[in-house]
């Protein structure tokens, strides 16, 4: 249990008045605690470091916890002091605020440890001043996109009953959800880069009949035929796929990646449509160039390119002032060239829309050599168009770099973090510290009932074995979670042999036999009926692994009171598996009581029977050997397996 | 006009970026609470003044607001009660401390009903009890509200138990508390009848004197 909900134990603990009336059996006595009211209060200050300041200081911002009346619940009047027991380091901050006036965000701080101390002492952020402001945003919205990712990830188990349409559309989004979605996947990817590879290829020129070369593509012209009907087939099956799954088939539609979809397998269409006629052919050829899209499928398959396009994106502006500042400077350099180059004979330079051809080389640094000015000006303004040309590119590159670097660092942190090994290691830790609360109550039943037994046998040293110390909390909350057992009739029990007891058929039997005896007692036929036993003087060891024995216990006592009671040990299998136990009615066939025993087990449950002479009797015991005693009263170190036996 | 048509193309396959944070950082304003005075505190309610102290230790420690909102409230008590789903359960609690509905619990709200918990007499808590299951607060518990406490208070069972919660077990428990306490059998339990039934029942009043001793 965390330490701060432990404040609130005395509240759900009083809560539970609310259960007394509607509850049908007595509740079990709380703890005592035998300490002395403690009083809280530890004499450290901001745990343990004494700050000092004048009142006044404080008073300036009536509005927060040091400026009001509500520091006079922290007051500790032995010592005369306030006492909070929060971040020393923080608190410095928290107080130079009342000093000083500025609120400042110190670097080394956790922003979340940062903003819970501001809003235990009551001073809202946004009075941080403008020198720590702005690491102060940055660094929350980190935060925020960190606790974002988290809620992603936790998204990402699948819910319950979802449609057909909805699987599908599940598996097309986030193929790594099931085996069929990762195949389906794979095949996409492959066919896409088929395609394209057949683009490529169909126009190499392979062989050379008559005059002149022939391309691959019109040598074997079936075959490619053949290869692009299988592709497009596929992807037209994938696009009707998705459109059928989509949840919006609208706004699927409108989307770009059904767009380059759709004209990625159009042309082929189209040609299919198409006759020979010479002038629409045409036409027909460069429809055909809108095969190349279908290399932009890809970007469905890696993450990289799509990273690349969200960059360019994000830095849309300065794509366009790199533009633009080249649109202008090509302009200007084209004109002067053109007019350098004016008076030389023979020159290329023949317009200014030639020159620009010239300039884009020169500026890019390609330098073709296709275009050269021949006369001195132009060499000059040649040279200082090439050396604008480094500086203007060169600029807004490395501003578009980093906003890539720094998308592309926050993808692979996303998915580190989604990285299978730790979310596993994580969510195994998170859920084993959970059911070590539960687990911790139902150990304590066990143990509790054991100490009953040992009371009453007075075995010293087993009694001080067992009496593990549990802190006045626990116990307190085991009391809280008997209190609710009690109130519904119903005991908690551990997951593994509630499932194990699911599995049993042999209960139904007992259920039906039991039903009259049971309805009798109504829902108290458990709890009510442990208590009748109680006046019996045997005390009974109620190893709370079964529910067969309550059962067995209305079903019995109507018909023998007088008998003394078996008791089948409980033992746990090497693997830590719980077998039923049961407590049965000397009647009871032992063969019953192996019935329910598990498949594999490697110990046998012994049963101890008891002759009214209180002499114990050997156990048969398939592991462990039991003591001879008159009260056979046995437990073991290891604490998979237990025993217990009545009297 | 290039970089409209880069910005069309790369549209949808780019993931969300994170402008959507920015809206979110416009609600910042943080609602906070104080209580009243200690000394207020100490008459209206039965605790001293040092259990006052560590009471609002705890509970600002946890709330560092100053208040309590259902969410949190579920979320701590669930914290309880491994087990099972205590939300529902927690939701009436909540509504049954939050007695002028203002959606959260400041600490005034708390320790007063405290205060009867713990300090009260037997009748106080009575009708504390009493005014948990009536959840719409008209003065009478009816099936159907008592039928929702229970369930919540099954629901806190959760599903590994011996026996097994059948489906119908709080609808029974709910028959037999009626058969208990509805004496003129008009489907209603008013709260006279409550009293005079927890009154003469030994269970009930001798559990009701079980957390004396909690702070």
């Amino acid at each position: 249990m965390a330490a701060g909900v432990a404040a609130w134990l005395p509240f759900a603990r009083a809560a539970a008045i609310g259960w007394m009336p509607v509850a049908n059996c007595p509740m079990p006595v709380a703890p005592r605690d035998h300490s002395k009211r403690q009083d809280e209060l530890i004499i450290l200050n901001v745990s343990g470091r004494r700050f000092q300041t004048w009142r006044t200081t404080l008073d300036r911002y009536p509005d927060t916890l040091l400026g009001s009346s509500e520091k006079e619940f922290f007051y500790n009047e032995e010592a005369k002091e306030y006492f909070f027991d929060r971040d020393p380091e923080a608190f410095r901050s928290v107080l130079n605020f009342y000093r000083t006036g500025k609120l400042h965000y110190p670097r080394a701080e956790c922003i979340q440890a940062y903003d819970e101390e501001l809003s235990f002492f009551g001073i809202i952020p946004e009075i941080i001043g403008d020198c720590c402001y702005e690491e102060y945003k940055d660094r929350k919205r980190e935060n925020a996109e960190r606790l974002q990712d988290d809620q992603e990830d936790k998204k990402d188990f699948k819910p319950p009953n979802m449609t057909f349409r909805e699987t599908i559309w599940r598996a097309f989004e986030n193929p790594h959800t099931s085996t069929m979605a990762l195949v389906f996947y794979y095949v996409t990817g492959f066919f896409i880069a088929i395609s394209v590879l057949t683009n490529v290829v169909e126009t190499v020129p392979c062989g050379s009949t008559s005059q002149k070369d022939i391309s691959c593509g019109q040598r074997y012209t079936v075959a490619f035929f053949c290869m692009d009907t299988a592709c497009v087939m596929i992807f037209t099956v994938e696009y009707l796929l998705r459109l059928f799954a989509a949840p919006s088939r609208y706004l699927f539609m409108r989307s770009v990646m059904s767009i380059i979809d759709v004209v990625a397998i159009f042309p082929y269409y189209i040609g299919l449509v198409m006759t020979d006629n010479e002038d629409v052919s045409g036409a027909f050829v460069t429809l055909r160039v809108f095969r190349v899209f279908r290399i932009f499928k890809f970007s469905r398959h890696s993450q990289g390119l799509r990273i690349l396009g969200y960059t360019l994106k994000s830095c849309a502006s300065e794509l366009g002032f790199l533009l633009f500042s080249l649109t202008m400077a090509i302009i200007i350099f084209a004109t002067v060239m053109f007019y350098a180059e004016k008076g030389s004979s023979s020159t290329k330079f023949t317009s200014i829309p030639a020159s620009f051809w010239y300039t884009i080389v020169t500026m890019t640094t390609l330098g073709y050599g296709d275009m050269v000015p021949k006369t001195i000006a132009g060499k000059i303004f040649g040279s200082i168009c090439s050396l604008s040309g480094v500086l203007v590119i060169a600029l807004p590159v490395p501003v578009i770099v980093s906003n890539f670097s720094r998308i592309y660092h926050q993808n692979q942190r996303a998915d580190k973090r989604r990285a299978q090994k730790v979310q596993k290691a994580r969510l195994a830790r998170i859920r084993i510290a959970k059911k070590g609360s539960s687990n911790a109550y139902l150990q304590t039943k066990r143990n509790g009932l054991l100490n009953e037994l040992l009371d009453l046998t007075a075995s010293e040293e087993e009694q001080q074995h067992l009496n593990k110390t549990k802190s006045l909390l626990e116990s307190q909350h085991h009391h809280l979670l008997h209190c609710l057992e009690k109130t519904t009739g119903h005991d908690f029990v551990d997951e593994q042999l509630f499932e194990q007891n699911c599995l049993e058929g042999a209960l139904q039997p007992y259920r039906s036999r039991t039903p009259s005896t049971s309805s009798l007692e109504g829902m108290t036929g458990t709890c009510c009926s442990r208590r009748t036993k109680r006046s019996v003087p045997l005390p009974i060891a109620n190893a709370p692994a079964s529910h067969a024995h309550p059962l067995a216990l209305t079903h019995t006592l109507p018909k023998s009171p007088g008998l003394q009671e078996l008791s089948a040990i409980n033992i746990q299998c090497a693997e830590k598996q719980i077998h039923s136990s049961s407590r049965s009615n000397l009647n009871m066939q032992t063969n019953e009581v192996d019935r329910r025993n598990c498949k594999q087990q490697k110990v046998t449950t012994a049963i101890i029977s008891i002759q009214t002479a209180n002499t114990g009797s050997p156990a048969e015991d398939g592991g462990h050997g039991l003591p001879n005693r008159g009260a056979s009263v046995v437990t073991t170190t290891s604490s998979n397996i237990i025993k217990v036996s009545a009297l | 006009m290039k970089c409209c048509l880069v910005k069309w193309i790369i549209a949808s396959t780019a993931p969300q970026g994170p402008d959507d944070i920015s809206e979110s950082e416009l609600e910042m304003a943080t609602v906070r609470h104080q209580p009243e005075g200690l000394d207020q505190l100490q008459t209206q309610t039965k605790f001293t003044r040092k259990e006052l102290q560590s009471l609002y230790r705890g509970f600002k420690n946890e709330c560092p607001s100053g208040l309590v909102d259902e969410e949190t409230f579920k979320m701590i008590y669930s914290q309880f009660f491994p087990q099972g789903d205590a939300t529902t359960y927690a939701h009436f609690l909540f509504n049954a401390f939050d007695t002028d509905r203002s959606g959260s619990i400041r600490f005034e709200d708390f320790v007063i009903g405290l205060s009867v918990l713990l300090r009260g007499s037997v009748n106080e808590k009575l009708r504390w009890a009493f005014n948990l299951y009536d959840i719409n607060k008209d003065g009478y518990i009816t099936k159907e509200e008592m039928l929702a406490i229970m369930t919540s208070i099954y629901d806190m069972m959760g599903r590994y138990t011996t026996p097994s919660v059948k489906d119908d077990a709080p609808f029974e428990h709910v028959e037999k508390f009626f058969q208990k306490m509805d004496k003129n059998r008009d489907g209603v339990v008013t709260f006279d009848e409550f009293i005079e039934t927890c009154q003469k029942d030994d269970n009930i009043m001798s559990s009701m004197q079980l957390f004396e001793n909690v702070i």
